[in-house]
């Protein structure tokens, strides 16, 4: 009846997950009772839930990915605890079987469920604004692409107390995946986990190609879409070019798992390297589909901040283009030390060289934007400052990584774990927190204050070098990852000094979520009442803060680079219309919701074989598409009158604003 | 700004405290006791060198531009419709592709000398080792001796050494990091590596690649010593109880954590290859049998007076 499910799933002799489902239950029953208290389930049913908002979705995935970002940092925590005190063979307080968890769940978190739903969370709020766009081009999918994202959380969250997570390393390879080495349900959560939020991002990626090439506002051209935009549409080409490689090869070691195939056993004619090849071609350009997206908030930051436009805007678009293509002819470099020929190891490892002469140009850029700006550091640009400064680094090492000879005795070392993190925490995780300080008030209408602001960077930034610059010290020392307890304690002094970096980085993450109760309550102090906060360049700050739901009452006409700026100059920008024609817009719907939550239940049934679950849950999820399908009412007109009303609203108090204080600076000093 | 220059001072001393610990003598990549390692420790200096070129002054311009562009600064110019430099372009492109091309020249002329599976150049007649990755441990035959041995390895200084490697369950590698390159043990599958210790010593052996619960105790001690220290390690292998036939063997390959080290003699020949037989399926070679008492079939005392020679 129940497959493999029992109670005795539970794990309840262990403590600390335990007391961990306590917090989690508690927490939830005072959230859930909160909610119902203040009647508020009616509006987040019908205002979030159901909304096919590009702006409110990518909110809520913003959200997701900072909750999922405690869970993830929480694993690290205990990893650094763990690692700082089990020297000299000693058992330190994490027996294997949970320390293996925690660090394929880390891995695992932190990449497919805070940077990867950060990134899309962030394309969805800001590309339709610069585009000049009333929503994306499937608003409905867009909503489902958000709730397999989260169903794929939630099958996580749930392995940590029903059942087990896998002990496999983020990329759960073969044959330690296998079900003979691998005989618990861990493995089939972070596949039924992955397959979910998969499906959710490789649909994501197809609407925003379509939004971009199809959505622009009329007149602007390729050429002229701000560089944020760019970055997006080529993340998402990786995305819908990569991401069903990783659904292929999750299917095949399912099969392999549920059917008794053999495409990555040791016996039968299964090959493990044929999954280590496919996870990697996916793997390598999911890299830089955190990065680029990142990378074109730098671009934005720099350019508002110096006050300049962005130096070298063509060099900019061809070196994102470049990495794109370049990102899929490098995947090899993740293991030199399998046995390829040296001409095989030798391509990889320039091609991948390669890639660091755009990234480079991109470093360059952003220097001769700020070469004679005129320099706010606000958060965004501290961040970006920071990044400057660490990515380099870390782009260092990773091109070190690149050279085969020198990855022969550096591969799966500390070293590694330290470049990466110096890329992905230093480049993807600072462009991540710049863009949210950037962009925050055009999603609430107000900005976030800088104070705590402040203290969480300086202790983000501290933590960083704390916590992973004596990593790169334990890898010249010959220290491999992933040890649940080492003999030499000679690395001790480095792990103590890691951990404390990481009780900086915890404490970073306090003061952020004190940043955002301080800024919540004193909202009225930093009011955004321009849209225009920071003096933008771009068109998404052109609209008001919060945008209205429909972005744009009259689309915006778009002939050159930095169309708002322009605008402003000209003194032509808030312009108000005497008529405003009626606005399409697209009907909330619950039927995302409700098909990802079929969907986790499919997931969960699969995980613990309940055939009959399964079945039930992919034929309600398949019905209910259907059900969607043939709905007819999907969308509705806001008559022009009532959008007068809003613009009004907005732009009579604007404008006396402007007058005041003058046009093109009206944003800074207004603000 | 003055907390910023106070936490630029810090990041400072974090790297000057880095690199007075980088050149201090406990680094083991860093004080390699063999050819191939020491060939990649200048490899590592020589590419970093090549990078700090670009890299520094990256960080330098960074911080300089940002402190001198900043807005309180109004005597620095400011150039607000500037953005675009045909000059400047021109050099950050080529400059990053001359490092590149150079780094790429030193990168194929390395990949091929450090390629793994090439055989050192070198006078002396290369010793043969077996390595055999287990969950959690590494038998080391010696197809030349008749010997095997269970998480040590001896070797003698300044012969090259052929290393065969495979698994008998999940992916493994196989890293000794003060010699030098580490190569996968994948199951069905030999990989090779050659490598050299120039320096007598006890030397850090171990997994580089996880492999499940009992991984972080999979590591084993390679002593390098002289000629006569090696044939006295032989000779006390050879003098083992334990013979390492079919049946010893499936004892051995059964899961087990922080395995004692222990020698065996008289180690049935053609093990190697029968390891990766198990997982050739069809395919005509010899095979370990697949229980016990199966196995104990398959071994004839002729093998094993071969084994002797």
């Amino acid at each position: 009846m129940f497959g493999k499910l029992s109670l005795s799933a539970i794990p309840y002799h262990e403590p600390i997950i335990m007391g961990t489902l306590l917090m989690v239950c508690l927490g939830g029953a005072a959230l859930l009772g909160w909610v119902t208290l203040q009647r508020k389930w009616g509006y987040l049913w019908s205002e979030w839930f159901t909304t096919v908002d590009h702006k409110r979705i990518g909110i809520m995935y913003v959200i997701l990915a900072l909750v999922m970002l405690l869970r993830g940092f929480a694993d690290a925590l205990m990893m650094r605890a763990q690692q700082a005190i089990a020297s000299a063979d000693a058992a330190g307080y994490l027996p294997p079987h949970h320390y293996d968890q925690i660090f394929t769940a880390h891995g695992v978190i932190m990449i497919f469920f805070v940077a990867m739903p950060f990134v899309v969370g962030l394309m969805n709020l800001v590309v339709p604004l610069q585009i000049g766009a009333r929503d994306v081009a499937y608003p409905f999918l867009n909503s489902l692409s958000y709730w397999l994202t989260a169903s794929g959380v939630v099958l996580v969250m749930i392995s940590m107390f029903v059942g087990d997570f896998a002990a496999t390393g983020w990329l759960a390879y073969p044959p330690l995946s296998e079900l003979k080495f691998s005989p618990t349900v861990g493995v089939d959560y972070y596949i039924w986990a992955l397959q979910l939020s998969g499906l959710g991002t490789t649909l994501s990626g197809i609407n925003f190609i379509v939004t971009i090439l199809r959505m622009r506002t009329p007149g602007m051209k390729m050429m002229q879409m701000p560089v944020f935009t760019w970055t997006a549409l080529v993340t998402n080409i990786l995305i819908v070019a990569a991401f069903p490689i990783l659904t292929v090869a999750l299917a095949l070691l399912a099969a392999d798992r549920y059917l008794d195939m053999h495409f990555f056993t040791n016996e039968l004619g299964g090959n493990a390297m044929l999954y280590i090849n496919l996870i990697w071609i996916w793997g390598h350009p999911e890299v830089y589909i955190l990065i680029l997206p990142c990378f074109g908030v730098f671009s934005e930051v720099v350019a508002t901040f110096s006050g300049k436009p962005l130096f070298g805007y063509k060099s900019m678009v061809y070196a994102t283009a470049g990495i794109g293509v370049a990102s899929f002819v490098v995947w090899l470099h993740h293991f030199f030390t399998m046995g390829s020929g040296a001409d095989v190891n030798a391509f990889f490892g320039i091609s991948t060289m390669i890639i660091s002469i755009p990234t480079g140009v991109k470093l360059f850029n952003w220097l001769f934007t700020m070469y004679r700006g005129r320099i706010r550091f606000t958060l965004p640009m501290l961040w970006t400052v920071a990044f400057m400064v660490t990515f380099t680094i870390g782009g260092m090492t990773g091109v070190l990584l690149a050279v085969p000879g020198a990855d022969f005795v550096l591969h799966n070392s500390l070293f590694l774990i330290a470049h990466f993190h110096n890329v992905i925490i230093g480049g993807v995780l600072f462009g991540l927190f710049a863009a949210m300080n950037y962009w925050f008030p055009k999603a609430f209408g107000f900005k976030l204050e800088e104070r705590w602001g402040k203290a969480s960077f300086w202790c983000w930034v501290v933590g960083f070098y704390l916590a992973f610059m004596p990593l790169y010290v334990l890898g010249l020392m010959g220290m491999t990852r992933r040890m649940n307890h080492y003999a030499n304690p000679a690395w001790q002094p480095y792990l103590i000094v890691a951990a404390v970096g990481a009780v900086f980085i915890a404490a970073g993450i306090g003061f952020m979520l004190l940043q955002f109760v301080v800024s919540i309550r004193n909202r009225a102090a930093n009011p955004d009442l321009t849209g225009d906060p920071w003096g933008g360049r771009t068109l998404e700050w052109a609209t008001s803060s919060p945008a209205p739901f429909y972005n744009f009452a009259v689309l915006p006409k778009v002939d050159e680079l930095d169309q708002f700026w322009a605008d402003k100059e000209h003194k032509r920008a808030y312009p108000q219309y005497a008529h405003y024609d009626d606005i399409h817009m697209p009907r909330n719907t619950g039927a995302g919701l409700i098909m990802a939550a079929f969907g986790t239940v499919f997931g969960f049934a699969m995980v613990w074989h309940i055939w009959w679950l399964a079945i039930g849950g992919l034929l309600c999820m398949i019905g209910s598409f259907l059900v969607r399908a043939f709905d007819t009412d999907v969308d509705y007109y806001v008559p022009g009158a009532e959008v007068e009303k809003i613009e009004r609203a907005r732009l009579v108090p604007l404008h006396k604003l402007i007058e005041n204080v003058g046009p093109a600076s009206a944003g800074e000093k207004v603000a | 700004m003055n907390k910023r220059s106070l936490v630029s001072a810090a990041r400072w001393s974090c790297v000057g405290i880095a690199a007075l610990l980088l050149s201090g003598c406990n680094l083991e990549l860093m004080s390699p006791m063999g050819d191939i390692g020491a060939q990649e420790k200048s490899l590592i200096l020589i590419a970093t060198g090549l990078m700090l070129l670009v890299v520094v002054p990256v960080i330098a311009m960074t911080l300089i531009f940002a402190w001198r562009y900043r807005a309180s600064n109004t005597k620095a110019k400011y150039a607000p419709k500037w953005s675009h430099s045909t000059a400047i372009e021109a050099v950050i492109w080529i400059v990053p592709c001359i490092i590149i091309a150079i780094l790429g020249t030193i990168t194929w002329r390395t990949t091929h000398a450090l390629d793994p599976y090439k055989p050192l150049a070198h006078e002396a007649k290369p010793l043969t080792i077996q390595a055999v990755s287990m969950d959690w441990k590494w038998v080391f035959i010696y197809p030349e001796y008749g010997v095997a041995s269970v998480n040590e390895l001896a070797l003698p200084t300044n012969v090259p050494v052929h290393f065969e490697i495979t698994s008998d369950s999940v992916m493994n590698a196989f890293f000794i990091p003060q010699l030098g390159s580490q190569i996968y043990a994948m199951a069905g599958m030999e990989t090779q590596l050659h490598l050299i210790a120039n320096q007598p010593g006890t030397y850090a052996g171990l997994s580089s690649n996880y492999s499940g619960a009992g991984f972080s105790d999979m590591h084993f001690t390679a002593i390098a010593t002289s000629q006569q220290g090696f044939q006295d390690w032989i000779n006390k292998a050879k003098a083992s109880q334990l013979s390492l036939d079919d049946q010893t063997y499936h004892a051995l390959a059964q899961p087990s954590e922080k395995a004692p080290v222990t020698y065996y003699t008289n180690v049935k020949p053609g093990l190697f290859n029968a390891i990766i037989g198990q997982y050739m399926g069809d395919m005509k070679m010899d095979k370990i049998g697949d229980a016990p008492a199966q196995a104990s079939a398959i071994p004839s005392p002729n093998d094993h007076a071969k084994a002797a020679e």
